[in-house]
């Protein structure tokens, strides 16, 4: 996210609008050079450090990288591997080899079926953009209960907050289990109270994360926490 | 001449029968971000067309069939509610949207960034709610503010925009009346920026002077079209400060 902790004026950018000269500048992400100019390719906020220029967006796809806690979902089921919805543009791929539990070829849906949830981890990205998933490591399992809700990709930040503060409240005033995944899924294991609080505190995050009043905002929704008895 | 019959397209006083100049355009409004549960969306009201367009994506191609190695596919259904013209229309798919549905994703297609998504879909619901001629460039214009609005890389905004013959005169953005029974009609695709043409048809006949007016005519509303188009995307997100 641009912060302008460097004191740069923000600037709000359409597809196609110049943004300066491109000579003796890099053109980072969400930008590209023609004709000696810089153009924004993405509607966002300009970014300007280390002399390389960049489009912050207001909306992505989740991009996944090597290492990235995910939730995913199943699509499909094969013999040997199970094929991942992981909320961007392409598929994971889970192979029983990569699955918590021993798998017999053919014993697939025994295990986990179309819809199911889990916490899994990116373990690689190749150039095709063949997605592999895994779930051998500390936490990673199928998600059993709890419910799933959806967070913009570029707002993850402002619902972690500086080192997880925001996302810490949220759990203290909602009583819930929350598992923020770099794809944009929620994960939120709760009773009924608090996992309808988070969802508010979820749609906050969605239409007021980019707005200056989103601190504001949060503070008002965290006095009506099912604690105080208003959720 | 008067068209086809005994129409009167132009006023004595050299004004349009709606009161416009021969280069103005109607009265045009765009809104961003009307759907909640699309990626990207926008409704562009364009005289008295209404345009919803939504965008899903970019997401794994189905069935793989259309998946491409190098790029994205964008997905492009037009599609003419029932009711958005006087005479009910008969709901689905016909020879007519499945061309505009063509035509807008060969359009769409030359401004988005496809080659950072392959083997991937994006998909672009039209929807015309209201119909007074000019809908594929409506719904152009609406489709172009959703993928902005939705994330997607693009190289610039394309704008949907129009002009015409009516009685051997070059006018631009034509309504009802003057589509029925004008004497030609030019919508195309510009990229305002760059000053490229995305897509170009042309229905009926222009000389090349004609053809040239024509198109000064659509570079300029694409200008005035474009300005409405940015501050759209801009007002949703007034406000925000990273």
């Amino acid at each position: 996210m641009s912060n302008g902790q460097n004191g740069a004026e923000l600037r709000l950018v359409t597809p196609g609008m110049a943004i300066g000269p491109s000579a003796g500048i890099r053109v980072g992400s969400g930008a590209l050079a023609q004709n000696d100019t810089i153009i924004a390719t993405r509607l966002g906020w300009v970014k300007e450090f280390n002399n390389t220029v960049s489009v912050d967006p207001i909306n992505s796809a989740y991009m996944p990288r090597s290492g990235d806690l995910i939730v995913a979902t199943v699509a499909e089921v094969r013999n040997n591997l199970w094929f991942m919805n992981i909320n961007g543009p392409f598929q994971g791929l889970l192979p029983m080899s990569l699955a918590p539990w021993k798998v017999e070829f053919g014993a697939a849906r025994q295990h986990m079926g179309i819809g199911d949830v889990v916490l899994a981890r990116v373990q690689e990205v190749d150039e095709c953009h063949n997605v592999v998933l895994t779930m051998k490591g500390v936490g990673l399992r199928r998600l059993t209960q709890g419910s799933l809700h959806s967070v913009p990709i570029n707002h993850l930040d402002r619902l972690r907050g500086e080192g997880n503060a925001t996302l810490q409240r949220l759990r203290d005033a909602c009583d819930c289990r929350i598992i923020v995944g770099e794809n944009g899924k929620v994960w939120v294991d709760g009773d009924a109270e608090g996992t309808a609080w988070a969802r508010q505190a979820f749609d906050l995050v969605r239409n007021s994360g980019h707005k200056d009043t989103f601190e504001a905002d949060l503070t008002a929704l965290e006095k009506n926490t099912p604690k105080n008895g208003d959720a | 001449m008067g068209g086809y019959g005994d129409v009167q397209l132009l006023r004595d006083d050299g004004l349009r029968l709606d009161g416009r100049k021969l280069d103005e355009m109607r009265p045009v409004s765009i809104e961003a971000g009307i759907l909640p549960a699309a990626d990207g969306s926008a409704m562009v009201t364009h005289g008295l067309n209404v345009a919803v367009a939504a965008v899903y994506g970019p997401m794994e191609a189905h069935p793989r069939k259309i998946q491409r190695q190098d790029r994205a596919v964008i997905d492009v259904r037009y599609n003419m509610a029932p009711f958005s013209t006087g005479d009910r229309i008969r709901p689905g798919y016909n020879r007519r949207s499945r061309e505009i549905s063509k035509v807008t994703a060969e359009a769409l297609e030359s401004v988005v960034l496809v080659e950072r998504y392959p083997r991937s879909k994006i998909r672009v619901e039209i929807e015309i709610l209201a119909a007074e001629a000019g809908t594929r460039c409506a719904g152009i214009t609406a489709a172009a503010v959703a993928l902005a609005d939705a994330g997607i890389p693009m190289r610039d905004l394309i704008v949907g925009v129009a002009s015409g013959k009516v009685e051997d005169t070059v006018v631009l953005d034509l309504d009802k009346a003057e589509d029925n029974y004008g004497q030609a009609d030019l919508p195309v695709g510009i990229l305002p920026n760059t000053g490229e043409i995305a897509f170009l048809q042309m229905d009926g006949d222009l000389s090349p002077d004609e053809y040239n007016l024509a198109m000064e005519y659509n570079f300029k509303a694409a200008a005035e079209i474009h300005e409405i188009m940015v501050d759209a995307l801009k007002r949703r997100y007034e406000g925000g400060e990273n």
